[in-house]
């Protein structure tokens, strides 16, 4: 128990100090898991809109493939990133492995289905008649699509909490393709792996306590722009 | 609909944030020059890299990427020529990886020592034996526990070579386990379980405040850890960075370097964790 509470004790200590690597630490983690987001939202709203409304063969197929990937274990997604992005791999050109990119790139890789998936579910629970209604009133396909993304809009956000959920909590693919390097890839989950490694379980524990109330605070934002919406 | 007025205005401001913050920072480190460096988890995890890299990235200008990984694995990294230089402790593989062409140049850098761990209580015995093959022979007979790395790190090629000099074979038996996790972490389950292990002497003085595992068997000549340099062959991999490998290497054995590693560790753990050893000969360390 010691251990735990000198790891709370040093979390606030880290935090009200504003210990500036921590806080490169910290603010490099929000950086690379809300860009992933981002890009997994634009793609994972939009896809998940796609397929939940369009009628085609195969499409239960294509949506448990889906729903498999919600489940996509991060270090095997980074193994792949990082093969691709090898020097001597198909983008070795682009040079990006062991940076930041590389690991917005993997992260939106294991965001993605998350989101895609959540949004198929969101959409397909929308009542049946209402696409039918809305069109009835004159609406365009583009303008239906939007009325109904815009009913769904709390599950949409859910998917989008789930997304950011996955990815700033995520550390294979993190640390392989980002390689935790110091002031430049290191983020809380991949220091979090370091300092356990060197025994400091001290330090450790305040980062990942840092990560929670990280993850707190997002998904607050968030979960209080939905329910506001749905006292109303 | 305000709420989709207040989702969109968080989503505006989210994204306006996350690309000042990708204007702003490490993006533009991108443009410095970058060294690939494959190591050894010890080199990491006592620390010594944190006190050398910002001083090699001072003095030279570039930008090092430490990939602390196993010797192994850092080998394959420059097999692959994935990596500009390496620092590894595993001199039998070195040997093979230069003769196959992989490296221009493989430089003594430093050494410490392998020592075997375990309980105070000591169930095999082992106290105070000599010789390392004596020891691992007594935990083998009293069937005591045995964590390895299991990892192919230079730690765990230096365990399978003293199993063998030891004629024992202690792969698939009931008493010997492998982690297949970092020194640091080995240790941490050796101590929680009460088994013996092999550890590098620096990494062991870094965590021993937090383990309870006693040194047990030491000095023995076989229990060497030997650190070397290697630059990647550039004419073998067009795309390795021979420039800033060979600036890392040579910063590595240079003087001032070499008298940073001698005095490392001192004033925390009262010994050093490493002896620089640039420009000697293999055959004179531990004489």
């Amino acid at each position: 128990m010691g251990i735990f509470l000198d790891g709370i004790w040093q979390a606030f200590y880290l935090l009200v100090t504003l210990d500036p690597e921590v806080l490169r630490i910290t603010l490099l983690s929000l950086q690379i898991s809300g860009s992933a987001t981002l890009i997994s939202m634009l793609l994972g709203i939009s896809s998940g809109t796609a397929v939940a409304l369009a009628e085609f063969p195969g499409k239960r197929v294509v949506i448990s493939l889906i729903n498999t990937g919600m489940g996509l274990p991060p270090v095997v997604v980074g193994l792949f990133v990082t093969m691709f992005l090898w020097r001597n791999g198909p983008f070795g050109f682009l040079e990006i492995l062991y940076t930041p990119v590389a690991m917005v790139i993997a992260q939106a890789v294991i965001a993605v289905p998350i989101v895609t998936g959540i949004t198929i579910a969101a959409m397909q629970n929308l009542p049946p008649n209402l696409r039918l209604q809305i069109l009835s009133l004159g609406a365009t396909r583009i303008q239906m699509v939007w009325i109904l993304m815009k009913e769904a809009r709390l599950p949409l956000l859910a998917a989008v909490m789930a997304g950011f959920g996955g990815v700033i909590s995520e550390v294979g693919a993190s640390i392989m393709v980002g390689g935790n390097i110091k002031g430049f890839t290191r983020v809380l989950t991949t220091a979090t792996v370091m300092e356990t490694g060197k025994g400091n379980f001290e330090l450790a524990i305040a980062l990942g306590i840092i990560l929670l109330l990280l993850a707190f605070l997002i998904t607050g934002v968030l979960t209080i722009i939905q329910q506001r919406e749905k006292r109303r | 609909m305000d709420c989709n007025r207040k989702i969109t205005a968080f989503l505006i401001v989210a994204m306006a944030l996350l690309a000042g913050s990708w204007g702003a920072s490490p993006a533009a480190a991108q443009k410095v020059k970058s060294v690939i460096l494959a190591t050894t988890t010890s080199t990491q995890d006592t620390g010594l890299l944190d006190v050398l890299i910002p001083i090699f990235e001072k003095k030279t200008g570039f930008m090092v990427k430490t990939i602390a990984v196993g010797s192994g694995q850092a080998m394959a990294m420059g097999r692959k020529g994935e990596a500009d230089v390496l620092l590894v402790h595993s001199p039998d593989d070195e040997k093979a990886f230069m003769k196959a062409g992989f490296g221009a140049r493989r430089r003594l850098v430093m050494h410490n020592d392998f020592i075997i761990v375990g309980p105070a209580a000591d169930p095999a015995k082992i106290k105070g034996t000599k010789k390392s093959a004596d020891a691992l022979k007594k935990i083998a007979k009293s069937e005591s526990l045995f964590v390895s790395r299991g990892d192919n790190s230079g730690t765990h090629a230096k365990e399978k070579n003293l199993w063998k000099a030891a004629a024992v074979k202690a792969e698939g038996q009931k008493w010997y386990q492998q982690t297949g996790l970092g020194m640091g972490q080995t240790l941490a389950v050796a101590a929680e379980k009460k088994g013996y292990t092999l550890a590098d002497r620096g990494t062991y003085l870094a965590l021993k405040k937090k383990l309870g595992l006693d040194i047990l068997v030491e000095g023995d000549a076989k229990l060497l850890n030997i650190y070397h340099v290697i630059e990647l062959n550039g004419k073998k991999f067009p795309k390795v960075n021979v420039a800033g490998g060979t600036a890392f290497a040579d910063f590595m054995v240079a003087k001032e370097t070499q008298k940073i590693i001698k005095t490392f560790g001192v004033e925390k753990f009262g010994s050093p964790l490493f002896f620089p050893d640039a420009g000697k000969r293999v055959e004179s360390l531990g004489k």
